[in-house]
């Protein structure tokens, strides 16, 4: 009954990230950190990056509520740039909306964004892609405001 | 339809199949299923003859009206004006209490610039009954549409006056015993209809207790004008505003009602052309109401599809489209309150319903839910409903909406709580 483009949308990966959320939970110490809304559903992000002493990501550390595809996303980016270098996470962030924007057209490349390239059947679904950035967009902006 | 039918009788299975013959786009197919529209509280399909009646208006009479002296210009400006006299029929109004505006929030707005302007001095004595400042109250609910608070907060703010809103209990219902009402009212706002809840307020009540201290009453029938039979004489109320895309009409389109001796003594909110008498580089004077209050080039073709779904409406019934989905809010009620792990809001409150329901899943989310219910072909709508303080009263950020129309069957409210059922296998049992 369930079609293969909706398994696709909801993979077990995805299900997994949103119910057992990796960085869920922020912290009390100062650092960068951004607030995003999506007004046409509700759904919330604050998302805080936290960076080791050589300026690597030590941890991405983050809370909101909304529907999986969000929740996983955040959670698949929290786990994927942990070690990077903030131009490397910069990196990442545009590959990944380049892919979301696609239309389904470009395929997330999995040497660059690991487990998140599971998201890539979210950008053929255009009314969700809002969904999948929101985690990415609060770290780009949480990231600006290292400078 | 069947000529023998009680005037108040559900439709038949028959009747519906040839109301459903006339909306093309039910026959479409979503995702490889049957599309089951239940969105139709957002935004009603269109039969043919209300598509049918703006094409030919624009093939054989399409001019600007109220200007011009040609043939075409003359008949354009009778079949608006038929337009907005069907209009007036179908609510209980006489046609010069009618005013064309883009939809219902632009009627709103209307009335609560004008209580500004007037509040400003503007429109002299006559309109010294509508100003309004410190010290003066307006009510609204916490239940209402954005459309239905945010111009009252915006209007609070520019008079000083202040805003006071009827709480909701904990299942959703107005807590008119709260008092929210008192001697310093001037206007009391709620919606006739939630659009969230799907339940008819008791509008009697809430009138009385306007009227009891001089306050105005708006009312907000976006959700009532398209499903139940509306009067505003015995209803009662000082001005009603409705959604012409809702009722099977077009977008671009929607109308206020303000009883005849308010309207005429409101000072304009849009001005410009066509709503003047004379005009010096100084100042203007203004035409009487309907046209005081429609600037500007008119939505001719719309109000003319409009009449056109009025008068579809009209062969159908209203009474009887009522009794339909009455059944069909039931049968989606009934039927959601029985499935494990769905919170039906509003389930508990005990007053007349519309078939529209909303439910919470905990743990699901609306988002998703909606999207598993697309995979089937079903349309529903997911979000806010543009209703934040109802939602947050009732603890959820979100849900999932059905509502259906004259047009929906009981099998399409089988589908979808099939569907509802099946979105909790998925995302639940693989948990």
């Amino acid at each position: 009954m369930t079609s293969s483009e909706l398994q696709s949308l909801y993979q077990e990966l995805i299900l997994d990230h949103s119910r057992t959320p990796y960085g869920f939970g922020l912290r009390d110490e100062i650092t960068a950190q951004s607030h995003q809304l999506n007004p046409t559903c509700g759904d919330e992000i604050t998302l805080q990056v936290h960076l080791a002493d050589d300026g690597t990501v030590e941890a991405i550390a983050w809370e909101g509520h909304g529907c999986a595809i969000s929740q996983a996303s955040a959670s698949l980016f929290a786990d994927l740039v942990e070690g990077m270098t903030v131009a490397e996470v910069q990196q990442r962030i545009d590959v990944f909306r380049e892919a979301m924007r696609s239309r389904g057209k470009i395929e997330p490349d999995e040497e660059l964004l690991g487990d998140a390239a599971v998201l890539g059947s979210v950008s053929r679904y255009v009314a969700r892609v809002k969904c999948a950035m929101l985690g990415w967009v609060a770290a780009e902006d949480a990231l600006r405001r290292l400078d | 339809m069947t000529p023998h039918a009680p005037a108040d009788a559900s439709l038949t299975d028959t009747e519906i199949l040839r109301i459903r013959a006339d909306f093309p786009i039910l026959r479409s197919e979503v995702n490889g299923h049957p599309l089951v529209y239940l969105d139709s509280g957002a935004t009603a399909q269109r039969p043919l003859a209300v598509l049918d009646a703006e094409r030919d208006f624009l093939t054989s009479l399409n001019s600007a009206v109220h200007r011009g002296a040609h043939t075409l210009a003359a008949e354009a400006t009778v079949a608006f004006e038929d337009a907005r006299a069907a209009l007036a029929a179908f609510i209980g109004a006489d046609e010069e209490e009618v005013v064309w505006t883009s939809n219902a929030t632009e009627a709103i707005n209307l009335v609560a610039y004008s209580v500004s302007n007037a509040s400003l001095g503007r429109g002299g004595d006559a309109a010294a009954r509508l100003r309004i400042g410190p010290g003066d109250e307006i009510v609204t609910t916490e239940m209402e549409h954005h459309a239905n608070l945010i111009p009252w907060q915006e209007l609070a703010a520019r008079t000083g006056a202040t805003l006071r809103v009827i709480p909701l209990d904990d299942d959703g219902a107005l807590r008119l015993d709260e008092q929210t009402i008192t001697e310093r009212t001037r206007i009391v706002a709620f919606t006739h209809v939630s659009n969230v809840l799907g339940i008819v307020n008791p509008v009697a009540d809430l009138v009385a207790a306007a009227h009891g201290v001089g306050a105005l009453v708006v009312l907000d029938a976006c959700q009532s004008a398209p499903h139940m039979p509306l009067d505003v004489r015995s209803l009662d109320v000082d001005f009603a505003v409705l959604s012409g895309h809702k009722m099977l009409g077009p977008t671009g389109i929607g109308a206020l009602y303000g009883r005849r001796e308010l309207l005429e003594a409101m000072p304009p909110f849009l001005t410009g052309g066509s709503m003047i008498t004379t005009v010096t580089t100084t100042e203007a004077e203004y035409l009487p109401p309907p046209q005081r209050f429609e600037a500007g080039t008119q939505r001719v073709s719309q109000a003319i599809a409009l009449a056109a779904a009025i008068e579809y409406l009209g062969e159908v019934g209203m009474p009887r489209i009522a009794a339909h989905e009455a059944e069909l809010g039931r049968r989606l009620l009934d039927g959601l309150v029985q499935i494990d792990g769905v919170r039906v809001l509003g389930a508990g409150i005990d007053l007349p319903r519309v078939g529209l329901a909303s439910i919470d899943i905990p743990g699901i989310h609306a988002h998703d839910v909606g999207q598993f219910l697309d995979d089937r072909g079903i349309a529903v709508r997911v979000g806010h409903h543009c209703a934040q303080p109802l939602h947050r009263r009732l603890g959820v950020t979100a849900s999932t909406r059905a509502s259906t129309y004259l047009y929906s069957t009981a099998d399409e409210v089988d589908a979808y709580l099939d569907g509802v059922a099946a979105t909790i296998d998925f995302f639940g049992a693989r948990s």
